[in-house]
């Protein structure tokens, strides 16, 4: 009935997840008595849950990687804590099977559902508005989207209370992913919840590419698209191309691991080899798919604070699709070591070090946008400033891993841990930071607190370097990744200091959980009326903050690069206030994403726990939801002009109260 | 007394020092082998040349941020300035200037270093065969007929040809002092040349995650002289009556295992290692009742790749 679910997959014995499931249960707990005890069960479901608006996706988007960011961090300072005690013989606190789920966890979390949300999340609320589209191209996808990336948050969630998570590393590397090797659920998890909300990923790739494509307003040219929406053009190639390698991919292992065939398995005809060189072919582009729209977050701020137009234009976005093109042609530098030839190897290693060249151009641009500047030195710019220095030293470490010889060495060690780190938090988490501080009054109509993202800056930047600097050295002493404990009791030191950077990160973290509380508390104080608080250059910043759910009353029409900017220039920010307003078509909210996200965590959980008639049953209902979306015409409405009108006016009197 | 010229804070700059020189001794840095010397110049070498755009971009950096920071009315402000050719043939020019040399330090040294490549004539190399187990290393000296796990021995200024498989999941073989590691993948007969050019006990270990067992799969590589690599060969040979063969007792000692101490074999089936490649080709789950009975050659990883 229960297929190999019972009462034992519990871990009752583990004091560690028993106290972490009490508090998210009591935290949950508060939250649905404080939504029951306010009565906002309704408003939640009819304006956020059910909502298609992309602005509100991408606020859902952003909120669930904040939440995810600190599951994913708890298990970071878990391993730093371990590899701190665990030297010459000390065993640690964390035995082998939890120690390995750790780490499998951290990286799955981090990559699937804390950056790309992040990435994705920023790309919702800015594309539609950079590009002056009233939404997304199919925004009943973009809904259901956020819901299958919500059920595969939620099933890496359950796999901590119920059984297990996979203890194999986060791209789960077959053989040892197979049954032979990983007989419990852990595996299963890993591979239904990146399915799930890896669909959702694709349906978002092709959902913004056609977007971008085909939504631009009038005279929005291809070449007058500002940066961050020509990045996110790119990252969604990538998506589109990649992503269903990863699915195929995981598909193949599913066939291995629930139908006994022998894709990826050792005997049998089974081939490992095709399994790295696959799930790479996917692992490399989606590495681009994060820093890409974080190269376009700095371009939009670095321009828009140093007051100055962005330095090589052109050049920025050629490098953007040099970097898209030969992002999938270098998958084979995670394995040197495999023991391809010569040739194959040094093809690969120069292929890896030309995207160098592009990434390189761009980090000149940026000094040069900066240069006869008048930079400001806001949180964004220090967030860029930091990336600069932070992704250029993570990008030389990245050229010497390239290098075949050296990465024979270095392979596998601490040094790949420190250089992914260093590009990953330096680049992309470095760059969400920067387009959270730039975006927030933007989507919530007041700026955050200067002085707490201050704070929470340095305590990354510094936070990240005492973590990390410590690691490149230690792998020059032979020290590998993931490791339960170790030997040399040499190395328990550096291991210490970065401990120490950790608990630093942990604070930036906090200020950034304190930053938001108070900005809530000073929302009046720090209110953005005119709806362009930094005097930017870009579209978005036309539009009141937060925008009406309609974005532009009239689509407007766009002749140059940062159009909005020379609006400005031309006939100062007191634009007259049209006289005549039309109705605006939009589409309707809908249940029929979160219904099947809601069903797809059970159709995941049967299947993970082998309970074949509620696979059958849930994959039944999804598949009926569908259809009965598909046969739904109602799905749109006209707001009508008189209600625009009301809404514009408001925005304009505020505007003219302000001048 | 004598103005002090910078803040106190400074004074623990020196002891910060040793942090940045620790490289000097390391496993990495200070290598016992000749591949370990080519590759620990090789990295020198690449971190240089990309300190030569590295080191002017953390200037420049710090310099225009401050430069033209807000405040600064004095410097030069052109808010439409947004394009020069000769800085874009600079910036397009000099990394691929750097990246043009590092290109052709890659592809001579993939080759010079390919693992694959023989360091002498078969005569003057010592095979010695490495199966990864969980969670152990098996070292099989066909020449010599005899196994141990977890310590190998080898004389010094003598190229080695490990030849690396597995038995069960993958897992990469390692000396960090000696240099290179390769995977070891189970039907696969992949290889390692290495070779020590000074005496010493020399840590070795699986890079490549494996499962519970881990983080303790270690092993010893002890490099002595001629005549005191023999004198380990007769220990192993005269430890013991036991024999290494397949599949009985090779799969008794298959059997996961963590935290193994040294074993040896005083014999060993001479065709115990392709034994165990083929016990993965020949469709019976890795239980090995046809193993032997086939002649053909295991695939090697490069010919796969």
């Amino acid at each position: 009935m229960f297929g190999k679910l019972s009462l034992e997959a519990i871990p009752y014995h583990e004091p560690i997840i028993m106290v972490t499931a009490a508090v998210i249960g009591i935290v949950g707990a508060a939250v649905v008595g404080l939504i029951t005890y306010y009565r906002k069960w309704g408003y939640l479901w009819s304006e956020w849950i059910t909502s298609i608006d992309h602005k509100k996706l991408g606020i859902m988007y952003f909120l669930v990687a904040l939440v995810m960011l600190i599951r994913g961090f708890a298990d970071a300072i878990m391993m730093r804590s371990q590899q701190a005690i665990a030297a010459g013989g000390a065993e640690g606190y964390l035995p082998p099977e939890h120690y390995d789920q750790i780490f499998s966890a951290h990286g799955v979390i981090m990559i699937f559902f804390v950056a790309m949300p992040m990435v994705i999340g920023l790309m919702n609320l800015v594309v539609p508005l950079q590009i002056g589209a009233r939404d997304v191209a199919f925004p009943f996808m973009n809904n259901l989207s956020f819901w299958l990336f919500a059920a595969g948050v939620i099933l890496v969630n359950v796999s901590l209370v119920v059984g297990e998570f996979a203890k194999t590393g986060w791209l789960a590397y077959a053989p040892l992913s197979e049954t032979a090797y990983s007989p419990g659920v852990g595996v299963d998890y890993w591979i239904w919840a990146l399915q799930i909300s890896g669909i959702g990923t694709t349906l978002t790739g092709i959902n913004f590419f056609v977007t971008i494509l085909k939504m631009r307003t009038k005279g929005m040219k291809l070449f007058r698209m500002p940066i961050f929406t020509w990045t996110a053009l790119c990252t969604n190639v990538l998506i589109i191309a990649s992503f269903p390698i990863l699915t195929a991919t995981i598909a193949l292992l599913t066939l291995d691991r629930y139908l006994g065939m022998h894709f990826f398995t050792n005997d049998l005809g089974g081939n490992q080899m095709m399994y790295v060189n696959m799930i790479w072919a996917w692992g490399h582009p989606e590495v681009y798919i994060l820093i890409l729209p974080a190269f376009g977050v700095f371009s939009e701020v670095i321009a828009t604070f140093s007051k100055k137009r962005l330095f090589g234009y052109n050049t920025m976005v050629w490098a953007t699709v040099a970097i898209t093109i030969l992002s999938f042609m270098v998958w084979l530098h995670h394995f040197f070591t495999m023991g391809a030839g010569a040739n194959v190897n040094a093809f690969f290693g120069i292929a890896t070090m030309i995207i160098a060249i592009p990434t390189g151009v761009k980090i000149f641009n940026w000094l040069f946008t900066m240069y006869r500047g008048r930079v400001q030195f806001t949180s964004p710019v220090l967030w860029t400033l930091g990336f600069i220095i932070t992704f250029t030293l993570g990008g030389m470490t990245g050229v010497m891993l390239a290098v075949p010889g050296a990465n024979f060495v270095l392979h596998n060690s601490l040094f790949v841990i420190a250089h992914f780190h260093n590009v990953i938090i330096g680049g992309v988490v470095f760059g969400m930071m920067a387009g959270y501080a730039y975006w927030f009054p933007k989507a919530f109509g007041f700026k955050l607190d200067e002085k707490w993202g201050k704070r929470s800056f340095w305590c990354w930047l510094i936070g990240f370097y005492m973590a990390f600097m410590p690691l490149y050295v230690l792998s020059f002493y032979g020290a590998m990744r993931r490791m339960q404990s170790y030997e040399n009791t040499s190395w328990q030191p550096l291991m210490i200091v970065a401990w120490v950077g950790a608990v630093i990160i942990l604070l930036g973290i906090l200020c950034t959980v304190i930053q938001l509380i108070v900005s809530i508390r000073d929302r009046e104080k720090n209110a953005d009326v005119t709806g362009d608080p930094w005097d930017a250059r870009t579209l978005e910043w036309a539009v009141s903050s937060p925008p009406p759910y309609y974005n532009f009353a009239h689509l407007p029409e766009v002749n140059s690069i940062d159009h909005f900017w020379e609006m400005k220039k031309q006939e100062g920010f007191a634009a007259q206030a049209p006289t005549q307003y039309h109705d605006v078509h939009m589409p309707k909210n809908t249940a029929a994403g979160p219904i099947m996200g809601i069903i797809s965590i059970v159709f995941g959980f049967a299947l993970i726990w082998h309970i074949w008639w509620l696979a059958a049953l849930s994959a039944a209902g999804m598949f009926v939801t569908f259809l009965m979306r598909i046969f739904n015409d109602d799905i749109d409405y006209h707001v009508p002009a008189a209600e625009v009108e009301r809404i514009e006016r408001e925005h304009h009197k505020r505007l003219e109260m302000q001048a | 007394m004598r103005k002090k010229k910078y803040p106190r804070i400074f004074n623990i700059l020196p002891l910060l020092l040793p942090l940045l020189l620790s490289g000097c001794g390391s496993a990495l840095m200070a290598p016992k082998g000749e591949i370990g010397s080519e590759l620990k110049s090789l990295i020198l070498t690449a971190f240089g040349l990309m300190l030569i755009v590295v080191i002017p971009v953390i200037v420049m950096t710090l310099l225009f941020a401050w430069r033209y920071r807000h405040s600064n009315l004095m410097a030069k402000y052109a808010p439409d300035w947004s394009h020069s050719n000769k800085i874009e043939v600079v910036v397009w020019l000099v990394p691929c200037v750097i990246i043009f040399f590092l290109a052709i330090l890659t592809w001579k040294t993939s080759h010079s270093l390919d693992p694959h490549k023989p360091l002498a004539d078969k005569e003057d190399t010592l095979e010695i065969q490495a199966v990864s187990l969980d969670w152990k290393w098996l070292f099989i000296y066909p020449e010599q007929g005899i196994a141990t796990v977890n310590e190998v021995a080898f004389p010094v200024d003598t190229p080695v040809h490990f030849r690396v498989t597995s038995g069960s999941v993958m897992n990469s073989f390692m000396i960090p002092t000696l240099g290179s590691q390769i995977y070891a993948m189970a039907g696969m007969d992949n290889d390692v040349h290495l070779s020590a050019n000074e005496k010493g006990i020399y840590p070795g270990r699986s890079t490549n995650f494996s499962g519970a067992g881990f983080a303790g799969m270690t092993f010893d590589a002890h490099v002595t002289s001629e005549q005191d690599f023999q004198a380990w060969v007769d220990k192993v040979r005269n430890a013991n009556d036991d024999t290494l063969s397949f599949p009985d007792s090779y799969r008794q000692l298959a059997e996961p295992s963590e935290d193994v101490p040294v074993q040896y074999y005083s014999n060993v089936s001479p065709s115990l290692y392709k034994d165990i490649i083929d016990s993965f080709r020949y469709g019976d789950g890795g239980q090995g009742a046809h193993a032997g009975e086939h002649d053909e050659v295991a695939m090697s990883a490069e010919a796969a790749e």
